[in-house]
């Protein structure tokens, strides 16, 4: 199967927005899960559905508000721009932010649950053993979880690929910038004559997520303890 | 030396108040039914449970106000909780690497509960009985000063029961870290404690050196159809022509099966309440071999039982006899009288 450098670009950048989705959002979604899962605060019900939004809106309503948020003009967008010299509307970085906001509900709900099946009896154990609150995390509650964190990370990414609606309305369609696979294919598909493109990218496609799936649930299956 | 506990804490539906002594080291049994409390007081020991109220001082040291972490308190947990990401070694290792050096060796831990073979397994390839001595290797080598024990053999079948006793004994005669053993088996208590102290509904009925406590009468102890006196006792010799083994108790000499263990070494004799025969004469022409001379210090009614307990003071401690109320009728027991305990030498359990 022959890519063209285009769409040899398409998957490079679909693969390197993924990482970067997942890589930025795992800390916050094992914070969210640890403070849904293990904490009692008053605004706890108000921060479970602001993580879960993303999973009902349309995507382009996300990615709307991003644009709102993280635009040029935006409160969040500005700071970032004026302090940092950093500008996510039209970029990669920006295309990983959409994913990675996307996907966040998907990597919050895996690892929560691993958080809940971790038996908090060892936690104590560890405790009487002399091990303080981080050490405790750090050497039993984290192990413990790794399936989850990674089940939840291989879903994020496969996600992540095949966002649409949230990345074109924030990042744009930009060749070699911010059009990853499933913009390559729509982009394809738009095109007179385009079918052959769209084909060969979508079973790109296929390739990467049975890949995905396959060396999730074996790395899955090595880490259970 | 001692371990001074208070504790005062109110669940919806339970209060517990209890309080206790104990020298140190040694070993407290907290002892008595389910719903006791024997577990709150462990778990508000070790710092687990934030009791509402709580002191705990050992050898003159307040561990009350530390958190968990700091208190170093070993705890043996009924179920193990041993990591299950780590191999034995590494489970081993745990504690000791987050404790200051203390004198337990990993070498020599390892080789009293005779776990060197596992060093590399994981807990899911271990057995029930494994699992528990890996467990109290762990509490052991994170150097405690002081090791709770939460029904270590209560989740173990009969043959796993008997294969960790032993290596209890030793733990009791060789570590010289006191021990609080939660338990509601009393053959445990009776082969382990040195104290014994009887919870009953969130509160002490009765705290004591455990042979005064087991030949009291009056205790629930004693209201169990598996009652039975402990008496101290000491090797005196052994007599391979008649097969049996020559005891001291307080001046009254028991005759028992041979022991297998030097002249000399300290046991626990275990008279169980219902194998004790009561005489007011020295009778003739029986096949047992032990009649102890004594004094009845009481007598308890048990008519749940249609029976009597009678407390007998001999073999420096005390013997209980279950007889009927008949039989105390007919031989005139009273407290103050001197009477005969006859049981036989299988009847014995040595502990």
């Amino acid at each position: 199967m022959d890519l063209t450098p285009e769409e040899w670009e398409a998957v490079r950048l679909s693969l390197a927005v993924a990482t970067r989705a997942v890589t930025f959002g795992l800390p916050f979604a094992v914070l969210a899960a640890w403070l849904l899962a293990r904490c009692r605060f008053p605004g706890r019900p108000l921060l479970d559905a602001l993580v879960h939004l993303p999973l009902v809106l349309p995507p382009v309503v996300v990615g709307w508000l991003l644009l709102l948020t993280f635009g040029v003009r935006g409160p969040a967008g500005r700071v970032l721009h004026d302090w940092f010299g950093l500008r996510l509307v039209f970029t990669a970085e920006g295309a990983a932010l959409a994913c990675a906001v996307m996907s966040f509900p998907l990597m919050v709900r895996a690892i929560r649950l691993s958080l809940e099946g971790v038996d908090r009896g060892l936690e104590e154990a560890a405790r009487t053993l002399g091990a303080g609150a981080f050490d405790r995390f750090a050497t039993v509650t984290l192990p413990l979880m790794a399936p989850g964190i990674l089940a939840g990370a291989v879903t994020a990414f496969a996600a992540s690929l095949g966002e649409f609606g949230a990345v074109i309305t924030f990042a744009a369609n930009v060749p070699g910038e911010t059009q990853t696979l499933p913009l390559a294919i729509y982009s394809a598909l738009q095109t007179a004559g385009g079918e052959d493109v769209a084909a060969r990218l979508s079973l790109v496609a296929i390739m990467l997520a049975l890949a995905g799936l396959v060396l999730g649930d074996w790395i899955g299956r090595r880490l259970r303890p | 030396m001692t371990l001074d506990v208070a504790i005062r804490h109110e669940h919806p539906g339970f209060s517990l108040d209890a309080a206790f002594t104990a020298p140190t080291p040694g070993v407290t049994a907290l002892f008595g039914p389910s719903g006791a409390g024997k577990s709150t007081i462990i778990a508000a020991i070790a710092g687990l449970l934030r009791a509402d109220r709580a002191r705990i001082v050992l050898d003159g040291a307040d561990l009350s106000g530390l958190p968990p972490e700091k208190r170093r308190i070993g705890l043996v947990f009924q179920d193990g909780r041993l990591f299950p990401h780590m191999t034995v070694a590494a489970n081993l290792r745990y504690g000791q690497r987050r404790a200051p050096p203390g004198p337990t060796r990993f070498e020599d831990v390892v080789e009293m509960l005779g776990i060197g073979a596992l060093l590399a397994r994981k807990p899911r390839n271990l057995s029930g009985g494994e699992r528990q001595r890996v467990a109290i290797g762990r509490a052991l080598l994170a150097q405690p000063r002081l090791l709770l024990m939460d029904e270590p053999l209560a989740a173990l079948d009969a043959p796993r029961k008997a294969e960790i006793l032993p290596f209890l004994a030793r733990l009791r005669s060789e570590v010289r870290i006191p021990i609080v053993y939660v338990s509601h088996a009393m053959e445990e208590v009776a082969a382990l404690a040195d104290t014994l102290v009887l919870l009953e509904a969130g509160r002490v009925a009765a705290a004591g050196a455990l042979v005064e406590i087991a030949a009291r009468a009056d205790l629930p102890l004693a209201a169990r159809d598996d009652a039975a006196a402990v008496l101290a006792a000491r090797i005196v010799a052994h007599e391979p022509a008649r097969d049996l083994t020559r005891l001291d108790a307080g001046g009254a000499e028991i005759l028992v099966r041979t022991v297998d263990r030097p002249v000399g070494s300290e046991v626990r004799v275990r008279v169980p309440a219902r194998e004790v025969i009561v005489a007011t004469e020295r009778p003739n022409g029986l096949s047992l071999h032990n009649i102890l001379a004594g004094t009845v210090r009481g007598l308890v009614p048990d008519p749940a039982r249609r029976s009597v307990l009678v407390e007998i003071a001999a073999g420096g401690g005390a013997l209980l006899a279950q007889i009927t109320p008949d039989a105390v009728a007919r031989l005139g027991l009273a407290p103050g009288r001197p009477a005969l305990a006859l049981f036989k030498s299988v009847a014995v359990q040595i502990l």
